[in-house]
């Protein structure tokens, strides 16, 4: 990889920004997520005790949701890193 | 439909020949491993990084089995199945850090560091303060965790296979030692590679058991404990009486696994960030679903053992997910089941044990007392001194700690990670303006105040210490203590302001992207 010059440490600096971005907003979107569920079990335990169906309460179904969100913002993540983010990392060694 | 609930007829605390069978097979093959791992283990980045040959499907393994503890398998399956909703709580709060592991930390650790992620912090910073400072903060981590690993597994065993308290406890030290001591990362790596696929093996089979009563749907599982218990069971209920408790608790993990050292160590094992970053994907996804399955295993064991026989042969309703496999296979699964535990807990301690010798070796004994000067066989002599000498302490501290309520301290240990090692780090990957003096208070400010929050709190001065109030209303201190700590880093800083220190940061940005530290 060749050394910085200033234009690369520009570009660098246009990709660090746009990495922390992306970090910055994922991490805002778990946050919601969970404390939002803590937040719901706090202050309304009626509404998750609701039954869906049969042995469905709101609060189980939101419980394994929290759990599945939580994994598929990590692939949203890693699907944009191994696109964009290591492109743009590429392309600045060239 | 369902069978009534059984009599406490159970064979736990009898010794059982098929888990001792499997357990001394997962000895021998550990320590075979071991073996074969000591050939491989010549140079320091071998003996703290295995080389970072590791690839992505293997340490996401390895991070599952370093973080799945017996805390999370056998207290999680009994909340569940004594309490119903409330235990779920805890299934979704132990996963909810890891996505916050994946955006801010794995990459950027991987690149600027080498060992610990002090590295980091010390790569642009002072490195006496910083080192001290973050050696401060691993080492109460790991000693905390390490108490409540060491005393949960003597209990355990005493339980299970009817062996002495100490025996059990000086069993596991001494394996942990052995895998450490002579195989370094590399062994570790590959008993918590073991370990993660027993664990989820086991409670794969005991979740299709479960269901397979109930017509392979979870929702008639559920039913049936609601029809038994009272739609209570599938709703919030006591134990989150108090909101802020449960926010706090909640702050505590979701911020603490990010400043675990055990699990931090493990990005340095991988060749590089794509690789650190495509294990805390498949990391995710493996703890995920085991943290699923706790939901049947819980409702599985309130449903068919009953929640009066599980806490009538252990008041603490740790024992639901042994008593649901022999409900449900027998001795022989009980067996498996017992053995698979008590895997659960060696693994995480040789995993503790290893990140607390890097502390004291590589950050104070290399860095600090012989800044930089100390050869690579003095680096490793030093690594296996430290790593024997914290093998002995940790089962001097299960001793000590014998019939003691540590359960709180795996709590404990979360929110010092999220209040003295998450901030510092975050800071020094993210803010120019971090000053050694904004990182070295805030770290030490971290670590004190989380100490004395806890010991003024309901946990330590009502549920230990049986007085009849607290001076700090909460059970965990994260809520107060994330956000002082971050403060006092950016404060310190900004009053303090170094420009040489803004330098180091833009000399790291590059690194910080694109590697090359090793």
């Amino acid at each position: 990889m060749s050394g910085p010059t200033p234009e690369r440490d520009a570009r660098l600096r246009t990709i660090a920004a746009r990495r922390w971005k992306v970090a910055l907003a994922l991490t805002g979107a778990m946050i919601a997520l969970y404390f939002g569920f803590i937040a719901l079990i706090a202050f309304d335990k009626p509404l998750l005790g609701r039954l869906l169906a049969p042995g469905l309460s709101i609060g189980i179904v939101l419980g394994a949701c929290v759990i599945v969100c939580s994994w598929l913002l990590t692939w949203v993540y890693v699907r944009w890193a191994n696109t964009r983010y290591d492109a743009d990392l590429r392309s600045l060694g060239q | 439909m369902t069978p009534p609930p059984q009599a406490a007829t159970t064979s736990i605390g009898e010794p059982n020949g098929v888990a001792m069978g499997f357990f001394f097979l997962f000895i021998a093959v550990t320590l075979g491993i071991t073996y074969w791992a000591a050939r491989r283990t010549r140079t320091t980045e071998q003996f703290y990084a295995a080389g970072r040959t590791i690839s992505p499907a293997q340490n996401g393994l390895a991070l599952a089995g370093d973080y799945m503890s017996a805390a999370s398998f056998l207290g999680i399956a009994g909340l569940v199945a004594t309490t119903g909703f409330d235990g779920l709580i805890y299934s979704t709060g132990w996963l909810v850090g890891w996505p916050v592991v994946l955006f801010l930390v794995a990459e950027p650790l991987r690149n600027l560091g080498k060992y610990t992620f002090a590295d980091v912090i010390a790569s642009r910073l002072s490195q006496t303060p910083v080192r001290l400072a973050a050696a401060l903060g691993t080492l109460a981590t790991v000693a905390l965790y390490l108490i409540a690993q060491m005393v949960g597994a003597g209990s355990l065993i005493r339980l299970m296979f009817g062996l002495h308290y100490e025996t059990a406890i000086v069993i596991v030290g001494a394996a942990m030692i052995a895998y450490v001591l002579f195989g370094g990362m590399i062994a570790t790596t590959w008993v918590q590679i073991v370990k993660a696929s027993l664990l989820l093996t086991g409670a794969a089979i005991l979740t299709v058991l479960v269901l397979a009563r109930f017509g392979m749907n979870p929702a008639a599982l559920f039913a049936a404990a609601a029809q038994r218990y009272g739609d209570g069971v599938l709703a919030p209920g006591r134990l989150v009486a108090k909101p802020f408790d449960t926010i706090s608790l909640g702050m505590a993990l979701m911020f603490g696994t990010a400043g675990l050292p055990h699990i931090l160590m493990r990005f340095y094992t991988v060749p590089d960030a794509k690789a650190a970053r495509t294990s805390v994907f498949y990391a995710t996804g493996l703890i995920g679903a085991f943290y699923l399955m706790t939901f049947v295993l819980g409702f599985g064991a309130m449903v068919l053992v009953g929640p009066d026989a599980i806490r009538q042969v252990e008041p603490g309703g740790n024992m639901a997910a042994p008593l649901l496999a022999e409900f449900l296979g027998g001795r022989a699964f009980l067996g498996f089941i017992a053995a698979v535990a008590f895997a659960t807990i060696l693994a995480v301690v040789a995993g503790l044990t290893l990140s607390g010798a890097a502390a004291l070796s590589h950050d104070l004994w290399v860095n600090v007392v012989r800044r930089g000067r100390a050869d690579a066989a003095e680096q490793l002599k030093v690594a296996r001194v430290a790593t024997v000498g914290l093998g002995i302490l940790a089962v001097l501290l299960g001793i000590t700690f014998k019939g003691q309520n540590v359960a709180f301290m795996v709590g404990l240990a979360f929110a010092i990670a999220a209040s003295a090692n998450f901030p510092a780090l975050v800071l020094a990957m993210f803010w120019r303006g971090y000053t050694t003096a904004g990182a070295v208070a805030s770290m030490v400010c971290g670590t004190v105040t989380t100490l004395v929050l806890i010991w003024l709190s309901p946990t330590v001065q009502i549920d230990v210490l049986k007085h009849p109030s607290a001076w700090f209303p909460l059970k965990n201190p994260a809520l107060v203590t994330i956000p002082l700590s971050f403060a006092i880093g950016i404060v310190v800083s900004l009053v303090a302001a170094r420009a040489h220190e803004a330098e180091g940061y833009g000399r790291m940005e590059r690194q910080k992207h694109l590697g090359g530290a090793g």
